[in-house]
């Protein structure tokens, strides 16, 4: 492959329900830590989510939190985390040639549900409906909010891949500066679903939303008492350069994305097809010129709801066959953050290339036999030794599959 | 409505908006915008916070008449002078 087409990871910035940034995220995940709390919906009942405390004023004026959309605030803190984690000199950063890619699994929800209720308190005059409706339920409006507040002059958008998101923003980064359109990438997934009561009840209502008397055990998958999903809000956000221009700067690379691929099930509108999801980790191997056995450490998707696990499992378990890959899931400690998900459950696994520590999956006290995978990391994290390959799997509704396989970087 | 009354609701709903702004040496013979950052948008959130807690509709040919604070309290005195200040 030639220089300029290895993408490496320069920076990282993100808000997790269990930490703000990478050292908090990471030492929650050795350590055990839920980040699942009861959390206030409008019209329902009390739900379990995954719930964000980072300071949006780090970043903002209160005037431009106001203004926007928490989507873009988590965009925001996550962007300059990243950037400024990355040591790049942004007075002197050409932000003409910064693209911003973010995964969304969705966006507009939660300004539309607020505006039908604000407009119920005047018996649904639309005179008070807000100005501000469109400019903040716009589909690029968290990219968008990240150009405006950094400067960023080059291109920006938004890609929606429902839950699969995470690592399609990281692949339209990789492609965007393959094609040298962009030299910086600001790319991730970010996710402000909490903040909508229809999430909730639309889960509820497909008998997928999880449900248990402890918080931190709300979310469980592969095991056998798993009821659903607990929905999170978070935000994971990398600075990508060409390999050369991170070396020719001296910047700590975290990793390098070797391989991707995005396929979609064309099967049914939420059930998820293992054998679509089999042949996208295949690609991305295949791109990656590596074999099942390469890949040290599988970063899964699985939910938490009963048939999700099932596919998935499958699947790896077809393509993983006599392989002693550990698997492990983050979901089962800060709940489904959906557009932010597979980028959060990649980058809490980015250290294992230094410490060989593969954390665990939590909640796992009774393993389903219908999704069991012998080399699952249960219950408590596993030393590997050595970890130098990750492969992050991220699906969603509508049959959309993403892989993306990251390497540590040796030179 | 007294005319201190209707400044104090203007006021509060600049300090809504406008949250960063020190506005405690408000000149209310210059205009909002040479004394504040405030945009269309922003100018658009004084109109609806009125609308929203007054039943006020504010023909956009009269939105001149709300530049500075003395001119917007002068416009409005006459269509609150009736109405109490909301709760």
């Amino acid at each position: 492959m030639a220089l300029n087409d290895r993408i490496v990871i320069t920076g990282i910035g993100l808000t997790a329900p269990n930490g703000n940034n990478l050292a908090e995220f990471r030492q929650s995940l050795l350590e055990g830590r839920s980040g699942v709390v009861r959390y206030e919906t409008r019209y329902m009942p009390p739900v379990l989510a995954g719930v964000c405390t980072f300071d949006e004023r780090r970043y903002q004026s209160r005037r431009d939190v106001r203004r926007g959309t928490r989507a873009g605030s988590v965009a925001i803190y996550c962007a300059n985390e990243a950037i400024r984690d990355a040591g790049i000199d942004w007075d002197r950063q050409d932000r003409s040639r910064v693209g911003v890619y973010l995964g969304i699994t969705e966006h507009g929800n939660v300004e539309t549900e607020n505006e039908i209720y604000e407009i119920s308190q005047f018996d649904y005059d639309t005179t008070v409906w807000s100005h501000h409706h469109n400019p903040r339920t716009v589909a690029n409006n968290p990219a968008g909010e990240v150009t405006l507040n950094l400067g960023i002059t080059g291109p920006h958008l938004t890609v929606g891949a429902a839950c699969a998101a995470g690592n399609a923003g990281f692949i339209q980064a990789v492609q965007m500066l393959r094609l040298e359109e962009v030299d910086l990438a600001v790319a991730g997934g970010v996710s402000e679903s909490i903040h909508t009561f229809g999430i909730f009840a639309s889960f509820q209502s497909q008998g997928a939303l999880a449900s248990h008397e402890d918080p931190a055990k709300a979310s469980r998958p592969f095991d056998i008492d798993r009821n659903g999903i607990v929905v999170a809000e978070g935000g994971g956000i990398c600075t990508l350069e060409r390999l050369p221009d991170a070396v020719r700067r001296g910047a700590t690379i975290y990793g390098e994305i070797t391989g991707y691929a995005m396929n979609s099930d064309a099967s049914d509108f939420v059930l998820p097809n293992s054998e679509r999801q089999a042949e996208c980790m295949r690609l991305a191997l295949s791109r990656a010129g590596l074999r099942p056995q390469d890949i040290d450490l599988v970063s899964s998707h699985a939910t938490a709801t009963e048939q999700g696990d099932i596919e998935e499992a499958t699947a790896l378990n077809a393509v993983f066959e006599g392989c002693s890959t550990a698997i492990n899931n983050t979901k089962s400690f800060i709940g489904h953050a959906m557009g932010a998900a597979g980028a959060l459950e990649l980058l809490g696994n980015l250290p294992s290339f230094d410490d060989g520590i593969a954390h665990a999956t939590i909640n796992v006290d009774s393993p389903d036999p219908r999704c069991r995978l012998d080399h699952l990391v249960a219950c408590e994290p596993r030393d590997l030794g050595t970890i130098r390959r990750i492969l992050n799997n991220s699906f969603g509704m509508l049959g959309i599959n993403s892989v993306l396989i990251v390497q540590k970087y040796e030179g | 409505m007294t005319t201190e009354e209707i400044r104090q609701v203007i006021l509060d709903i600049l300090e809504r908006i406008a949250p960063d702004e020190d506005l405690s040496g408000l000149d209310d013979h210059v205009a909002f915008r040479e004394q504040m950052e405030l945009d269309s948008m922003d100018f658009l959130d004084i109109v609806m916070e009125l609308r929203k807690a007054y039943r006020i509709q504010i023909p956009e040919d009269d939105y001149e008449h709300l530049t500075s604070m003395a001119s917007t309290v002068a416009y409005l005195e006459p269509r609150l002078r009736d109405v109490p200040v909301a709760g």
